[in-house]
């Protein structure tokens, strides 16, 4: 069971104390989309051995979204930021670079 | 015979005697005692029958590995099956009885399917119970359902009660054998908060049974003082009786307690689950010695060395009074040294190495007991008991040289460290050829959130099985995790230990190497689940290379004890089958919990009334005492109907329809979700949530509206309310208030975050009631304040006022097609109003109604409802509801996903009313039949009921239903068959059934 800090009140938050929300940074395609687009964004999901940036509810805390960027094999969490942003912090990249090389995700390297 | 030797047994109390039943015979043990070493010392070493073949089984191990001595324990309210005898503590009163098998344990019917495991083989039941089709249901399930299953199901409710309890620990020690306490004082030492978790009610673990000195005192001495040194220590807990049940991400454990097994009836709970979070781990989890492959290596009275010697150091107890000894290593030779000790007749021991071994081998033979090696055992006789062994060549085909009349054969294969627990969490595993077993691989730990290894293995399970490795191993173990856990470490003196002088084993994973084929077809791996050797080889022939799916194929080790004998003696098997190594056949998964915890742990208080907590309006109370039938609605409960004496449910609902059309009825609305948006950018926040405009309504006015998903499915509906520029009030449907409230903010949060919007959920704040019916003005007239009329508040308005002297808003909405007004009031004035309302229309006859009614309310004006009509299939469009879908807007959610394929096809199912042609109710549910069949065979479909109820209204049967091409085939009559055979005729009509115009909600 997961334990993340929450970037919007600070808590320490056990995984029961949270919501996940799936992967973080996805862009919206509305009505003028094209079909390929619109499978994209609606179905298309990463699902990655390593390095992975997911959306996080704290829902039985104080509420809010916020994104976590960890590693799905070895569990370690890179950091937690704000939702409302949509790419990682530079910090967070550095520091996953740091520990995993050459690491690359759908948007991002 | 097994028997209860004359003196010994460390464990046990001899001065206090304890009665216990076994299958309703009264037996007699002592206190200290296991229910298995009690049942072995009055000779009763059958204890069940196995699973597929039924065959006799006896005890095997003596600790939580045991796969055969699972028995049904206790009576009525404190009956529960699968318990294991091994780790029963016997207490006086306790009754027992026996598993799988019929009519009797001596006498069992099902013992005929040994005679045809021939027939039998793995994968059996996928290959046989496939065809014909339509056996499965009246022949194979059946047949299937009746053998399946070990122990009973309880008939009565659990009277025990049990708990969660939370714990926090910088190290956390599982396991309390002699390892475990080395490690614990380690880490305790450097001032770490330790916790020390062991599964027996006893410290020190086998060290004790296998003796050996310590700083030249006996390894029981230095146990006791190493227990005394932790009890002294502040920062250190110690917790028998508490097995470590699986490791989970980031430092979480589950540890589970048995507080009252031993004692039951006493006060407290009976099993308390711990849930704790570490900052690191030691498994100091010890290992479990492997059987080996011999042709009736199941028979009563065959068990592991180290069980053998258990029974007669702990318990005073020997399984037998002539014993053989097989062993591929120097353990076994303690158990033939201790049983001699004992004063029973060692016969032989068979030891498969060629050359034999050390120093142990030269201590048992100068005590007299003969020893062959290179010798193994071709097959064990006997039915219910071991009668005889013939003895073999190891390396032969299986040849007799020798048979010799015995009563028990202790056996062991050698030692498999217990990985599980540094397994659950990712710790990966190596190869150890020398002891030919898996152990922890160091460089690839659990990682925790900062990537570094949280778990560190000590002692015998990290593969070190003499004691002179073992106690270094663990009290290293102890400081790399207290320095791991951010505290300094003290450096330990060196204890002088019996240095280790066995000689090396040899792996032996057939006995006889080259056992024919009747050898090996009785050569068992997995007792429980009856696997052996050739179901392996078997599923190796047909083409099994994964373990995992080898595993599943054959049932080894997917029994209640998940293999702990079995796995690794089955994949070396299966390795040897596919002609690999064993490394790369690797292990199959280890899974929480370790042994089998109860249900009743995990739900811990959580049961009965406050398993959920049930939300309450506040007129609940007032609801409860005049005559309520209660619906679960979400997490509250709602007045189905208000049943009065006399009356059956439906008769109050057909009751209470009726008052509602032609007189005034009151509905408690208050757990419709109550959502307040407010912002300059509400407006446009909204107008992306509901299909249709909401930034047009007016202040003042009300606007019915749909919410989809961005799948384009309808997810929820209600009246929104504007309530000034910047503020809206949205009514949601009763189980919907909190998911469309998270719905709300995730895209606040997540997509708008510059939209300048807040939320909130408003729901419990006011008791809402709705006044329905003709005489609904009148009613709130007599009560004064606020103008009701139709020019002041017309249908679709709301006002803020006075109704008598109650501070309220009313909304004049309708869900019934009468006149109606939904009067909101602060909670705490809510069932001040509602008295006041059934005092002021007393004398109109006013009465309050439930969902039922509202139900039919509603199907009757052919409004939909959230759930009835929809199913997360369903767009609003499948409704007819494109009136409430705005054109003008260029997005909202979902309407992009309603443009696709699948939603535009003209051949979805679309929503009509149904009238039956004799005004009976189509059931629930039913499916419309199209003529022909589809390619499974069943009928074709063309249609569904989706609300369907007698209306007292219109004095028959109504519906609503999805149906292909409906709203083009108004007039059709087509079949609803029920499942009680007989078919229901519907005509397919509007699904508007009274006042199509719309004139009575709007006078």
């Amino acid at each position: 069971m997961l334990i993340l800090e929450c970037p919007c009140c600070g808590v320490l938050a056990d995984e029961t104390e949270l919501t996940a929300g799936g992967e973080a940074h996805l862009k919206r395609f509305g009505p003028e989309s094209s079909d390929d687009e619109f499978e994209g964004y609606l179905f298309r999901r990463e699902n990655p051995r390593g390095v992975h940036f997911e959306r996080w509810r704290h829902s039985h805390g104080c509420g809010k979204w916020f994104h976590a960027a960890r590693n799905t094999v070895t569990l370690e969490v890179y950091g937690t930021y704000s939702a409302q942003t949509t790419e990682p912090p530079e910090a967070i990249r550095q520091k996953i670079s740091g520990v995993a090389p050459g690491w690359k995700w759908r948007l991002f390297k | 015979m097994s028997q209860r030797l004359p003196k010994g047994g460390r464990l046990i109390d001899r001065s206090t005697e304890m009665s216990f039943t076994f299958n309703g015979q009264t037996l007699h043990g002592y206190a200290g005692d296991t229910l298995a070493s009690a049942l072995l010392a009055n000779d009763r070493m059958m204890v069940g029958r196995s699973f597929k073949y039924h065959r006799p089984r006896g005890v095997v191990a003596s600790g939580a590995e045991e796969p055969n001595a699972l028995i049904n324990m206790g009576q009525g309210s404190r009956f529960e099956p699968n318990q294991r005898a091994t780790t029963t503590e016997l207490f006086s009163g306790l009754t027992a009885r026996s598993q799988n098998h019929w009519p009797s344990l001596d006498f069992d019917v099902g013992a005929v399917n040994a005679h045809l495991s021939r027939f039998l083989p793995a994968g059996f039941y996928y290959k046989m119970f496939i065809h014909p089709r339509s056996f499965w249901k009246h022949v194979y399930e059946p047949f299937i359902r009746q053998s399946a299953g070990l122990g009973q199901a309880p008939t009565e409710r659990d009277a025990d009660t049990y708990e969660h309890f939370y714990a926090f620990a910088d190290v956390l020690v599982i396991g309390g054998g002699i390892a475990g306490l080395e490690a614990a004082r380690a880490a305790g030492a450097s001032g770490a908060k330790v916790l020390v978790l062991e599964q027996t009610a006893h410290w020190g673990g086998r060290a004790p049974v296998d003796g050996g000195h310590v700083g030249g005192r006996p390894v029981e001495d230095y146990i006791d003082s190493l227990v005394a040194e932790l009890q002294a220590m502040e920062n250190v807990t110690l917790r028998s009786r508490c097995m470590g049940a699986g490791v989970y991400d980031h430092g979480y454990v589950l540890g589970y307690e048995r507080l009252n097994d031993h004692r039951p009836g006493q006060d407290g709970p009976r099993h308390r689950l711990w849930r704790i979070r570490a900052k690191q781990i030691v498994t100091a989890t010890g290992a479990i010695e492997r059987p080996l492959s011999f042709a009736g290596n199941d028979v009563p009275g065959v068990m592991l060395a180290s069980a053998m010697r258990d029974y007669v150091v702990n318990w005073g107890v020997t399984p037998g009074q002539r014993v053989v000894v097989a062993t591929n290593n120097d353990d076994a030779y303690r158990t033939a040294i201790a049983l001699k000790k004992a004063g029973v007749d060692v016969l032989r021991i068979l030891d498969a190495r060629e050359t034999g071994g050390g120093a142990l081998m030269n201590t048992a033979r100068d005590m007299g007991i003969r020893i062959d090696c290179g010798r193994g055992i071709g097959k064990v006789t006997g039915g219910k008991r071991v009668k005889k062994v013939q003895i073999c060549a190891q390396a032969g085909a299986g040849g007799a040289l020798e048979e010799i009349a015995c009563d028990a054969v202790a056996m062991s294969g050698g030692w498999s460290p217990v990985v599980h627990l540094w397994s659950h969490c990712g710790g990966k595993l190596l190869w150890d050829g020398d002891q030919a077993h898996f152990r922890p691989d160091p460089s690839r730990a659990p990682t925790g959130a900062d990537g570094k290894p949280f778990v560190t293995v000590a002692g015998s399970a990290n593969g070190h099985l003499g004691l002179d490795a073992i106690l270094p191993d663990a009290g290293e173990a102890g400081r790399v995790a207290a320095q791991a856990a951010g505290f300094k470490p003290k450096r330990a003196a060196a204890v002088a230990v019996d240095p280790t002088t066995e000689a090396p084993m040899e792996p032996v994973w057939m006995m006889p190497a080259q056992a024919r084929p009747a050898l090996r077809a009785k050569a068992w791996l997995d007792y429980q689940n009856d696997v052996k050797v050739s179901d392996v080889r078997l599923a190796a022939q047909e083409g099994y290379e994964s373990v995992e799916h080898t595993k599943r194929y054959t049932t080894l080790g997917m029994a209640t004890d998940q293999g702990k004998l079995s796995n690794i003696n089955g994949l070396a098997t299966l390795a040897d089958a596919l002609g690999e190594a064993i490394p790369n056949v690797g292990t199959t998964t280890f899974r929480p919990p370790y042994t089998p915890i109860s249900m009743g742990s995990i739900g811990g208080e959580a049961r009965g009334a406050v398993f959920q907590p049930v939300r309450e309006t506040p007129m609940y109370g007032w609801h409860d005492s005049h005559g309520a039938d209660w619906e679960p609605v979400g997490q509250w409960r709602r007045p189905y109907a208000y049943v009065r004496p006399g009356e059956t449910t439906h008769d109050a609902v057909m009751r209470e329809v009726r008052n509602v059309r032609e007189g005034v009825g009151m509905l408690d609305a208050s757990t419709l979700g109550k959502i307040v948006v407010k912002g300059p950018d509400a407006g446009r926040f909204l107008d992306m949530l509901y299909t249709n405009m909401m930034s047009t309504l007016k202040p003042g006015k009300c606007r019915y509206g749909l919410m989809c998903s961005e799948n384009g499915f309808l997810i929820d509906d209600g009246v929104v309310a504007r309530i000034d520029e910047d503020t809206f009030l949205c009514h949601t449907t009763t189980g919907g208030a909190d998911r469309i409230h998270a719905h709300m903010e995730e895209w606040l949060q997540t997509e708008w975050w510059d939209w300048q919007v807040y939320t909130a959920n408003m729901t419990e704040q006011y008791a809402q009631i709705a006044v329905v019916g003709p005489k609904a003005r009148v009613l709130l007239e007599k009560l004064g304040g606020m103008d009701l009329s139709k020019e002041s508040l017309a249908f679709m308005e709301w006002r803020d006022g006075k109704i008598g002297s109650f501070d309220a808003r009313v909304y004049r909405i309708s869900f019934s097609g009468e006149l109606s007004y939904e009067i909101a009031v602060p909670a705490s004035q809510g069932q001040a109003f509602w008295d006041a309302l059934m005092q002021a229309g007393a004398d109109l006859g006013v009465m309050p109604y439930g969902t039922e009614a509202l139900h039919i309310l509603r199907a009757e004006k052919g409004f939909i409802m959230i759930g009835d009509e929809t199913d997360g299939t369903v767009i609003p469009q499948d409704l007819g509801l494109n009136w409430a879908i705005s054109k003008k807007k260029t997005d909202y959610l979902g309407k992009r996903a309603q443009s696709r394929d699948h939603m535009t096809d003209p051949t979805r199912w679309k929503l009509v009313g149904l009238e039956t042609v004799d005004g009976s109710v189509i059931p629930d549910g039913a499916y419309a039949v199209a003529e022909g069949t589809n390619a499974n065979g069943q009928r074709n479909t063309q249609g569904r009921v989706t609300s369907t109820y007698h209306s007292p209204t219109l004095g028959k049967g109504i519906a609503m239903g999805l149906v292909l091409n409906g709203p083009d085939r108004m007039g059709e009559v087509i079949d609803f068959p029920g499942t009680d055979g007989t078919v229901y005729k519907a005509k397919i009509v509007d699904p508007v059934f009274y006042d199509k115009d719309g004139e009575k909600q709007n006078v």
